[in-house]
């Protein structure tokens, strides 16, 4: 009998690191930016050609930095959560506008709501590069300081933002005093 | 039997061979050829991160696109390949790299399968090893067993 303890012992020891990892999505690239301040920045703003909008913009309060264009699909499907959640007031959304047309993105948002309190327009992705942007829709949740508190691959849904970006939304505005 | 066409056959195999080259056809301008075998290098080493199974020499994503006019833009700066890893690196994390490096994380992925192998080799060395500590001895034959074993062989020598 104790001589199958030993690879039974192995075995299970196997199964259970694979089924862990068979939870996992091998295409999410985790962001080597956590914890770090959001890259300086300073683009045109969507709406109005002519101011800007910097990363020092977003110091002072916690934000969502939602990467987004009219091209992607998942933008779409998660649009109305966040323009809920721009107008019950939880957070301030600030977009980035990346890879897109000015005027089919200015049109998009006339369409579907504009949640953000300004969209940068980042016309050939050089900040998405800084941000680490590989896939659209991307959001960054941003502590006071500027620093990157968390990211989110994917559309951002309702449990998604109860479950992850929520909670650490809270601990950010609780530091903070 | 019909005579199969030979153009066609040698024209789609030459597309065949051909089709990873014409994924990425762009024309660049370097200052001198170091700094274009440096980008062809660079570019084979880093990963795609939209077709993760292509490295940005390979790969038509957009992303791709960006990142290797990035690598041309720090290279024609003059920065070296330390430099521009880890550009990379500090915004996409390791997984950019196709030779991750050692480290405690990446620790497992780098041993793993060794470790792996060696455990299974030791578990069959000790699994021969037992079986034959515990293999039964030929048992004695009797004479009379023995004459009749003889007499089988020679008959069939």
């Amino acid at each position: 009998m104790n001589r199958f303890l030993l690879p039974l012992g192995i075995f299970v020891a196997l199964v259970a690191l694979l089924g862990a990892g068979l939870k996992l999505n091998p295409r999410l690239v985790p962001s080597p930016l956590i914890g770090k301040s959001v890259p300086e920045f300073s683009l045109p703003r969507l709406a109005d050609q002519g101011t800007t909008l910097s990363q020092s913009d977003l110091i002072g309060k916690v934000t969502l930095i939602n990467v987004w264009a009219t091209w992607c699909v998942g933008c779409r499907e998660e649009h109305p959560l966040l323009v809920r959640l721009a107008e019950e007031g939880q957070v301030p959304i600030y977009g980035l506008n990346y890879k897109d047309d000015r005027a089919e993105a200015l049109r998009w948002l006339a369409r579907y709501g504009n949640p953000y309190v300004a969209s940068a327009y980042d016309a050939d992705g050089t900040v998405g590069i800084d941000l680490g942007v590989y896939g659209l829709p991307e959001t960054f949740v941003v502590g006071p300081d500027g620093v990157i508190a968390y990211k989110h691959i994917g559309p951002v849904t309702a449990e998604v933002w109860r479950d992850k970006m929520r909670p650490v939304l809270e601990s950010l505005r609780q530091s903070s005093g | 039997m019909r005579q199969v066409p030979l153009a066609p056959v040698v024209a789609c195999l030459w597309l065949i061979l051909l089709a990873p080259a014409c994924g990425a056809l762009e024309l660049r301008q370097f200052a001198s050829p170091q700094q274009e075998r440096q980008f062809h290098a660079l570019i084979a080493e880093l990963r795609c991160l939209v077709c993760q199974n292509q490295s940005l020499a390979d790969s038509d994503a957009d992303l791709a696109k960006d990142l290797r006019r990035e690598v041309h833009t720090m290279i024609n700066d003059g920065k070296s390949n330390e430099d521009i890893v880890e550009f990379m690196v500090a915004r996409y994390g390791d997984f950019v790299l196709y030779r991750p490096p050692l480290k405690l994380s990446t620790l497992m992925l780098w041993v793993g399968p060794f470790a792996l192998g060696l455990i299974a080799l030791i578990a069959l060395i000790r699994q021969i090893r037992h079986r034959r500590a515990v293999a039964p001895e030929p048992s004695q034959l009797t004479d009379d067993e023995r004459a009749r074993l003889d007499a089988l062989i020679d008959r069939h020598h």
